[in-house]
């Protein structure tokens, strides 16, 4: 269990999180929708450690980790898929899933671990992760360290952004199987309709502040019927 | 050959040294082993100054390592070794220096490596420099490679400087002809007050006569390097020349490139980068259960491999 008590954060005098309350059960799949700019990514920020919150506690199974730095939680099982994969010349695609998993495996293991994002392993597992490879291609790989590390709890923030139609319908089955089998806690951050429909819990954060969580067909009513009422602000995508 | 010698020689050399087609071990400024081969030949310059290595037309592959070492302080060794690569021959040539000094006067080998490419002829050049010893005289390597490129040949050049070495001036100079290529690619680490100079000057003169530089160096405590590459197009021809550098605690580098296009059709880029490592880069690595480390001490050993 995930316990988020009572976070702020504050920069250059705007509240980005104010006051932020959560539960998260295990097993569940929870998205986290809102506008541009209502704290979602800087929320998954402070969870896996990147950030630090100027107040409240972060607690995984009764232990509070708000000190712990982003390798300690790491360990401790929690894992984030970043917004904009992160490029590294001289690494390989092999050499990210192996630190991913955290023992040598073989090229076979890493190829089970990337057909599961879509991608024919054989011609990506001794590319570098330079810029050689298209947003899209690095997004998949990104995805890929996450579920390599079978985390306890997976944070994905945005897996949409950046992808094509094509390989979008394979995200979805991503997190379709996901949501089936992961035996933690899947906590990802979306405007996709078709993603909000996977989830558990979908939790609407907007000004930095919870606005509403519930059961998906409660919360897609919210939303969808705001989106309707509402002409500006940031639409869900279907 | 004691055991120094043996260590050295495993740090620049392949271990299966004997296993070469031709080889030529150079010690404190002497021959002490060498082998031929009925396609590759080896004779020595006069007053052992260096050695002429001639590999046969056709040869179809050919595998040549001249290791030196220098175990004796106070040594200023200089050395011209020519190659002269058959046309269409097929070669891959290991060099390198490998200094041991635990004394306080200065050790230096000044390698002058010139080869000749004929027509179609192909050389993979390995070179590999390495310091070590406890005496605070210091180790000093200046190698200077000429490369003279026949139409149609090509040559691939890796050299690697990671330890322990003082003070390196390292200029490689090319003139390629028609449908030549020239790869470069140069790792450098510096540490303690290392003090470390490359120089690249290509000319490309014939038609689609190409080359591709990468040098990738790591710049650490207070150490201090120098990359100048000068690319002259002088044909209907392509040049890349690409400097990536990692910054670490004082570290400085500098970056002078020049590219001079004489020719209406030449196409020649230069990119450089220098920066400490990217902290979104340590932070996905961290993401991944790694300290902050160990995630830099990756970075590093990726970046130069």
């Amino acid at each position: 269990m995930l316990e988020i008590k009572d976070i702020c954060f504050e920069r250059d005098n705007k509240k980005i999180l104010n006051h932020i309350n959560l539960v998260l059960d295990e097993t569940k799949f929870y998205v986290i929708t809102g506008p541009n700019g209502s704290g979602k990514s800087t929320l998954a920020k402070i969870i896996t450690g990147i950030l630090k919150p100027d107040q409240g506690q972060i607690l995984f199974n009764g232990e509070d980790i708000t000190s712990l730095s982003v390798d300690q939680r790491a360990k401790k099982g929690l894992a984030f898929a970043f917004q904009q994969p992160v490029r590294f010349k001289g690494l390989t695609v092999y050499d990210l899933l192996k630190i991913a998993v955290n023992k040598n495996i073989d090229k076979k293991d890493a190829c089970n671990i990337l057909s599961k994002v879509g991608l024919c392993a054989n011609e990506y597992i001794d590319r570098e992760i330079n810029a050689s490879l298209s947003g899209g291609e690095l997004k998949r790989i990104e995805i890929a360290t996450v579920i390599a590390r079978n985390p306890k709890v997976a944070i994905f923030d945005e897996p949409e952004a950046g992808i094509d139609l094509w390989s979008f319908q394979n995200l979805i089955e991503v997190f379709k199987d996901l949501e089936k089998e992961s035996q933690g806690i899947t906590l990802v951050i979306s405007h996709q309709e078709r993603i909000l429909r996977i989830a558990d819990q979908i939790i609407l954060l907007e000004k930095g502040q919870v606005k509403n969580i519930g059961n998906k067909n409660s919360m897609l009513k919210i939303i969808l019927n705001e989106e309707k009422c509402c002409q500006k602000g940031n639409k869900i995508n279907e | 050959m004691n055991d120094i010698d043996q260590k050295l020689l495993n740090k620049i050399s392949d271990k299966n040294i004997r296993k070469a087609h031709a080889y030529n071990i150079r010690k404190n400024g002497k021959s002490i082993k060498r082998q031929i081969s009925p396609y590759i030949d080896i004779i020595s310059k006069e007053d052992n100054k260096g050695i002429d290595i001639y590999v046969k037309e056709n040869t179809l592959i050919g595998i040549v390592h001249i290791p030196v070492i220098i175990t004796e302080s106070g040594l200023t060794d200089v050395v011209y070794n020519d190659f002269h690569i058959g046309k269409n021959s097929n070669v891959v040539i290991l060099a390198g220096c490998g200094v041991h000094n635990d004394e306080h006067q200065d050790s230096e080998h000044d390698g002058i490596h010139r080869f000749y490419l004929e027509e179609d002829a192909k050389v993979k050049y390995i070179e590999k420099h390495y310091g070590e010893g406890i005496g605070n005289g210091k180790k000093i390597l200046n190698p200077l490679t000429e490369i003279y490129m026949q139409p149609g040949s090509n040559m691939t050049m890796d050299t690697t400087q990671i330890k322990g070495v003082d003070q390196t001036t390292r200029k490689t100079k090319a003139i390629l002809d028609g449908n030549a290529t020239l790869i470069i690619n140069e790792k450098i680490l510096t540490s303690d007050s290392q003090n470390a100079t490359t120089v690249f000057d290509v000319e490309l003169n014939g038609t689609n006569a190409s080359t591709h530089v990468v040098s990738r160096s790591v710049a650490t405590e207070n150490s201090y390097q120098e990359f100048v590459s000068n690319v002259i197009g002088n044909a209907n021809c392509y040049a890349h020349v690409e400097c990536d550098a990692i910054l670490k605690d004082k570290g400085k580098v500098k970056a002078i490139p020049q590219i001079y296009a004489k020719n209406p059709d030449a196409n020649l880029i230069h990119e450089a980068a220098i920066g400490k490592i990217a902290g979104e880069q340590l932070i996905k690595l961290m993401s991944l259960g790694l300290s902050e480390k160990e995630a830099e001490k990756l970075i590093i050993k990726g970046f130069l491999k």
